[in-house]
């Protein structure tokens, strides 16, 4: 078998490849919302209720058996919205877990309950009353995640904007989302520019005290590029008009099948309610 | 009548003073280039006559309104500015924060509250008039630099102002890319429009402008005409528009004159 080997790569080398991911994560999920899946056929105002009131039933539900079949129903509506299962694997459920996880870890061994196992070299007790609250708010968590993931990968941003308008959202609100979503790839454009400069003057390996330099450093210098981008960007949006308000080409319209899909979205997210209370 | 007019304009960024008492006419119709090194104040200036920033002190009149913050509070007032008055920033990607070229250049019109039909027919016109009608589904921050400039113009241009800011419209553009820029300008114009150009490139000056305004620190030294200015070897020499250049003519033989970028 032949083949190069493998270099090692480094930590600039790393988050360079991490910001180019997430560039095209940011790019991708506006391609996503244009395809003809079943969610991104319904109008944005229905997906965002629908969407959301599963969210709260997924917060309100007290059995996992009831939260995890949210979790199918997500998936299902995932599959039928032709979202692919990989993106919401690495996209959503690993970041959800891995991070409820370790928030949920010190209530696996603090909990107190009916032991189940002991850690063993530090003699730390699983109790069984730990695990179920461990696995409930991952549960939760990757549910919930689902439904949010949802919602942004099948509806254009700028529709989610006029939807929360449509709810009557205060002005403001809207005008900050707007604000963090135009300025989001320019900030990892700056982020990925000035890594790429970075490793440019780097020889060799970093260590890990130079490592932690190099995040302090640049987190600095984003944060001023941030704040000088988001006011670059605001006054090219006003030098065009915009006050605030979020105007598009496509009116909103409910169709027969809106209204079947919003009452469907609300039966389930009640059922769950009442089920799970 | 002069299209703006400004007064004793001061402006300051923090305690760094950008603009410093500054008077000046500019009339309507005209084509005027704003010259200046890095740092004079240009790009200050166009932000103050698009209503985006206001001095701190001194006056500024369009078509003799005086323009001030309260005003642009008033959706009427900021709604007929920033139909009859574009800006195009020197960055194109602060200027391209949408998700498709054809949403870019809506933009503007649907601020403007411009019909459905109305905004897809000027979108679609403006795209091919620009050659981006192949872009049109692109995502504007993946295009060339050319490409970016020339979206950016397009999305300015679509809402047909009366008056054209432009910062910087040829800075870090190719050569080829540069006259494409100013041959899309110029049929734009048609001698109708005002065009007011920051811009230290000396060498698109007699293109873009009948009149020009030199700054060195915030301040005006120069109202002159193009052919003049160039002319004037001193003046450029002396506001960093021109530097002296040494350089090699085969074997030994180094010489130095005064020396631009553009020309």
């Amino acid at each position: 078998m032949t083949g190069k080997a493998r270099t090692p790569r480094g930590f600039v080398e790393r988050t360079i490849d991490g910001l180019l991911h997430a560039m095209e994560r940011a790019v991708s999920a506006e391609a996503g919302a244009a395809g003809a899946g079943w969610i991104q056929r319904l109008d944005p105002r229905v997906k965002l209720a629908g969407l959301l009131s599963l969210v709260a039933a997924v917060a309100l539900s007290h059995r996992a058996d009831v939260i995890a079949a949210l979790l199918g129903l997500g998936i299902a509506l995932a599959i039928a919205s032709r979202v692919p299962l990989a993106t919401l694997l690495s996209g959503v459920w690993l970041a959800a877990v891995g991070l409820s996880g370790a928030l949920a870890l010190p209530a696996v061994f603090l909990t107190p309950g009916r032991t189940v196992a002991t850690l063993p070299p530090l003699g730390w007790t699983i109790t069984a009353q730990g695990l179920t609250s461990a696995g409930y708010l991952i549960l939760r968590v990757a549910a919930a995640a689902t439904f949010g993931f949802l919602l942004v990968f099948t509806t254009r941003w700028s529709h989610v904007l006029k939807a929360l308008r449509a709810f009557r959202l205060p002005l403001v609100f809207v005008v900050v989302l707007a604000m963090t979503y135009r300025y989001i790839l320019l900030l990892l454009e700056a982020a990925h520019d000035m890594f790429v400069a970075r490793r440019s003057r780097t020889v060799g390996r970093l260590t890990a005290g130079e490592r932690r330099r190099v995040v302090t450093q640049s987190a600095g210098v984003l944060l001023a590029k941030s704040l000088h981008l988001s006011g670059e960007v605001f006054l090219a949006m006003q030098a065009r008009g915009f006050r605030g308000e979020v105007y598009l080409l496509d009116d909103f319209a409910m169709a027969r099948a809106d209204w079947l899909a919003l009452v469907c979205f609300a039966a389930a997210a009640a059922a769950a309610v009442w089920v799970g209370r | 009548m002069n299209l703006f007019e400004i007064e004793s304009l001061t402006y300051r960024f923090n305690r760094i003073v950008a603009l410093d008492g500054l008077s000046m006419a500019i009339p309507a119709g005209t084509r005027v280039g704003l010259l200046g090194a890095n740092g004079s104040g240009k790009s200050t200036l166009l932000r103050i006559l698009d209503g985006l920033y206001f001095p701190e002190s001194g006056q500024v009149r369009f078509l003799g309104e005086p323009l001030t913050e309260q005003r642009f509070g008033a959706d009427a007032f900021a709604h007929q500015f920033r139909r009859r008055v574009g800006m195009v920033f020197q960055n194109p990607d602060v200027q391209l924060f949408n998700t498709t070229v054809f949403d870019e250049v809506a933009f503007g019109p649907l601020q403007l509250r411009w019909t459905a039909a109305d905004v897809r027919a000027r979108v679609m016109d403006t795209l091919e008039r620009f050659r981006l009608a192949h872009l049109k589904d692109r995502v504007p921050q993946r295009l060339s630099g050319g490409e970016k400039k020339r979206v950016a113009l397009a999305s300015v241009l679509v809402m047909d102002p009366e008056v054209l800011l432009l910062d910087e419209p040829t800075d870090a553009l190719d050569p080829r890319s540069q006259s494409q820029l100013i041959d899309l300008l110029m049929g734009w114009t048609d001698g109708s429009k005002s065009v007011i150009t920051a811009t230290h490139h000396l060498g698109i000056l007699e293109e873009i402008a009948d009149r020009c305004f030199v700054l060195d620190h915030g301040r005006l030294v120069a109202e002159r005409t193009p052919a003049d200015l160039l002319q004037d070897q001193e003046l450029l020499d002396r506001t960093n528009l021109i530097h002296v250049h040494r350089h090699r003519h085969g074997a030994a033989q180094v010489h130095s004159h005064p020396h631009t970028h553009g020309l």
